[in-house]
C-alpha cells in the first residue's frame, strides 16, 4: 500500500483553481520533493493532504485513510512542519511540546518530549520561553512537535526556508536521521539543491505536476545530456562534420567549443571524437555538461509561464 | 475533554502573561464593586431621612413599603450599579478572545493546532471557556464581596433584603455567564477578521452598548431593571448567544480559517 495516493485531486477557491487534476503515488518510506513556484499550490496541496481542507473533486488517500472521510484519522497518523513554525512564543518549550503532545494523544507525553528536546539539541533550553529562541532553534522544536505522535508520514512545507546555512543543515541532517527510520516524508521546498540531495523523487508542480521523477533523471533523460568538445582552433567544418553523423538534432558551436545534446553520449561520443579527429581537429579535452536541477526545474517553469502567455520561444539552456 | 482543558490552560498560561489581560482580570471587578460599594457608603446615613421628593417615582411604587424613603434611596442607588456587575462578564471576555484569537493568527499557531485531531467544536468551547470562565469567576466573586460590602456598610435586614433580591441573584449566576458567551463569541468574530488585538477590542466592545444604554437610562430615571426586564433580557440573550454559537461554529471551520480569516 502507498503511503499517500491522490486520483485527480483538484482544489478550485471561487474561480481560482490552485491544484489542477493531480495524481500521484508515494511509497512508504520514501522522500518526495515537491518543488515549484511561490502561489503554485504546493501548501494547499500540503493542507488537502492532511485534511485541513477539502478538495474540489478528485481523491486522497493518506496512510490508507480518505481525505474528506476519516480526516482524525488522517490527523492522528501525519506530522505537519508548516511553513511558519507558529510556536506559542510566551510559553517554555517543553510547555509547548506538552501541548501539542496531549492533542495528539500521546499516552507518555513527558517522555516522548523529553526524546524530542535531548534529540534535537533543546533540553538545555526547555524552560526558556520560545520567544526567545533563534529561528533555527524554534523550527528544530517545530520539527519536534511534529514527530511527537510519532507519524509515519511527515508533510513538511518549506524547512529550511529563512534558516542560516548551519541551521538548514542541521535541519537537513535531521531529515536525513528521519529517513533512516522509514519514514515517509513529503518535502515542499523552493531550495533545490536540498531537494536533489534529499528526494528519491521530484514533482515540479505549478497548478499542474509538469513533471515526476528521480533527480538524476530529472537531470538527464528527459532533457537530453549535454557533451562539451574542447577544440584548439574554431572551424565551420567541424559542426558540419557532426551534423553530418546524425547523432543528434541539437549541436550548437559557442567558441571554439561544440555542444552535442545526446541520448547515450557512451555510445555516440567513439564516433564524434573520431569524426573530428579525422576532419582535422585537435581535441583538448571532453566533457559532460552537467545540468543542474536548478536548470531543470526553471526550464520547466519558464516553459508554463510561457505557454500560458501563448509564446512558444524555446529558452535558451545553454550555460557552459 | 483531555484536548480542551489542554487548551484552556494553554490559553490561561499565555493570555495572563500580557499585564494588560491580567489587570483587566483583576482591577475591572475591584473597581465595579468599589463604585457601588462607595455610593452605599456615601448613603448610609439617608436611612432616617425623608427623601420622597428625590426617588423618581416608577422606582417609588417598587420601594417595598417597610422601607423609608432614606432606605429606598440607598436601595434605589445600589440597584442602579448592580448593572456593574453585569459589564464584567462582558468586558473580561473581550480581552481574553481578542488576544487569544488575534494571537494565534499573528504568531501563526492556528494551523499547527489545527492539524492535530482536535474537532473544530472542541477548540470552540475550549476558547470559549479559557474566555468565560475568568469572566464569570470574576463577576461571582465580586458580587459576593459587594454583598458582603454592603452588609457591613448598611447592617439592615430590610434593605440588604431589598438590595440583593433574588433577580440580582440571579442576575449574576444566570445572566452573567450568558452575556459573557455573547460577548466571547462576538469577539471571536471580529478577530476573525482583524490582525491587531487592539482593534478587535475595540471592535469587541460594541457589544457594551446596550448594556451601558440600560444603564444611562436607568439613571436618568427612563425605566427601572425590574424582574420583567430581566426576564426579557434573558430570553433575548439566550436567542443571541444561539445565533452567535450558530456563526461562531460556522467561522471556526478548519477550512474557513485557514483561507478566509484575514
Amino acid at each position: 500500500m502507498a503511503a499517500i495516493e491522490t486520483y485527480h485531486l483538484t482544489k478550485k477557491f471561487d474561480q481560482t483553481v490552485a491544484v489542477d487534476d493531480l495524481s500521484i503515488q508515494i511509497d512508504r518510506g520514501e522522500v518526495f520533493g515537491f518543488l515549484g513556484p511561490n502561489g503554485a499550490g504546493k501548501t494547499t496541496t500540503i493542507r488537502m493532504l492532511t485534511s485541513l481542507i477539502g478538495p474540489t473533486s478528485g481523491r486522497a488517500v493518506v496512510n490508507g485513510y480518505t481525505v474528506g472521510e476519516e480526516n482524525r484519522s488522517i490527523r492522528r497518523s501525519v506530522g505537519i512542519l508548516t511553513e511558519t513554525p507558529g510556536m506559542y512564543d510566551n510559553l517554555s518549550a517543553e510547555y509547548n511540546l506538552r501541548v501539542y503532545g496531549n492533542l495528539y494523544e500521546v499516552k507518555d507525553v513527558q517522555g516522548q518530549v523529553e526524546k524530542y528536546l535531548r534529540l534535537l539539541g533543546l533540553w538545555e533550553r526547555r524552560n526558556d520561553e520560545v520567544g526567545t529562541f533563534s529561528k533555527g532553534m524554534k523550527q528544530k522544536l517545530a520539527i519536534a512537535r511534529a514527530l511527537l505522535h510519532e507519524p509515519s508520514i511527515l508533510f513538511l512545507d518549506e524547512p529550511t526556508a529563512a534558516l542560516d546555512p548551519e541551521a538548514a543543515r542541521l535541519v537537513r541532517d535531521f531529515i536525513v536521521f528521519l529517513r533512516e527510520e522509514g519514514r515517509t516524508f513529503f518535502l515542499s521546498t523552493h531550495n533545490l539543491n536540498e531537494a536533489d540531495r534529499l528526494c528519491d523523487r521530484i514533482a515540479v508542480f505549478k497548478t499542474q505536476l509538469l513533471v515526476l521523477d528521480t533527480p538524476a533523471k530529472l537531470r538527464s533523460q528527459a532533457f537530453g545530456r549535454k557533451v562539451v568538445f574542447h577544440l584548439r582552433t574554431n572551424d565551420p567544418k567541424y559542426l558540419e562534420a557532426i551534423n553530418a553523423l546524425h547523432v543528434s538534432s541539437d549541436v550548437q558551436q559557442v567558441e571554439n567549443k561544440i555542444v552535442v545534446t545526446l541520448e547515450n553520449p557512451e555510445q555516440n561520443n567513439p564516433f564524434i571524437i573520431q569524426t573530428l579527429v579525422n576532419a582535422g581537429a585537435e581535441i583538448q579535452f571532453v566533457g559532460e555538461l552537467r545540468r543542474s536541477l536548478e536548470d531543470v526545474y526553471l526550464q520547466l517553469v519558464q516553459n508554463t509561464s510561457n505557454d500560458e502567455h501563448h509564446s512558444r520561444s524555446k529558452p535558451n539552456d545553454f550555460v557552459d | 475533554m483531555k484536548k480542551v482543558t489542554t487548551i484552556i490552560r494553554k490559553e490561561w498560561a499565555e493570555v495572563f502573561k500580557k499585564k494588560l489581560i491580567l489587570s483587566t482580570v483583576i482591577f475591572l471587578p475591584l473597581m465595579f464593586t468599589a463604585i457601588p460599594l462607595a455610593m452605599l457608603f456615601f448613603a448610609r446615613d439617608a436611612g432616617s431621612s425623608d427623601l420622597t421628593s428625590d426617588i423618581p417615582p416608577q422606582f417609588l411604587q417598587s420601594c417595598q413599603s417597610d422601607l423609608s424613603s432614606g432606605e429606598c434611596v440607598q436601595v434605589m442607588m445600589g440597584n442602579q450599579f448592580m448593572i456593574l456587575f453585569m459589564m464584567i462578564p462582558l468586558i473580561i471576555p473581550v480581552n481574553i478572545a481578542a488576544y487569544s484569537i488575534v494571537g494565534e493568527k499573528t504568531t501563526r499557531s492556528l494551523e499547527p493546532l489545527l492539524a492535530t485531531p482536535i474537532t473544530t467544536i472542541e477548540l470552540l468551547i475550549a476558547k470559549n471557556l479559557a474566555a468565560v470562565i475568568p469572566a464569570v469567576l470574576a463577576t461571582w466573586l465580586a458580587f459576593i464581596v459587594y454583598v458582603v460590602g454592603a452588609w457591613v456598610i448598611i447592617q439592615s435586614p430590610n434593605v440588604m433584603a431589598a438590595l440583593v433580591k433574588p433577580s440580582w441573584w440571579f442576575v449574576v449566576i444566570i445572566v452573567g455567564p450568558l452575556l459573557a458567551i455573547l460577548s466571547v463569541n462576538f469577539s471571536i468574530m471580529v478577530s476573525s477578521r482583524v490582525n491587531d488585538p487592539r482593534v478587535a477590542e475595540q471592535l469587541s466592545a460594541v457589544v457594551i452598548l446596550p448594556l451601558l444604554a440600560i444603564f444611562i437610562g436607568q439613571i436618568a430615571g427612563l425605566f427601572l431593571v425590574n424582574q420583567q426586564l430581566i426576564l426579557i433580557m434573558t430570553i433575548v440573550l439566550i436567542l443571541i448567544d444561539s445565533l452567535m454559537i450558530y456563526f461562531a461554529v460556522r467561522l471556526f471551520q478548519r477550512e474557513t480559517i485557514l483561507t478566509r480569516w484575514k
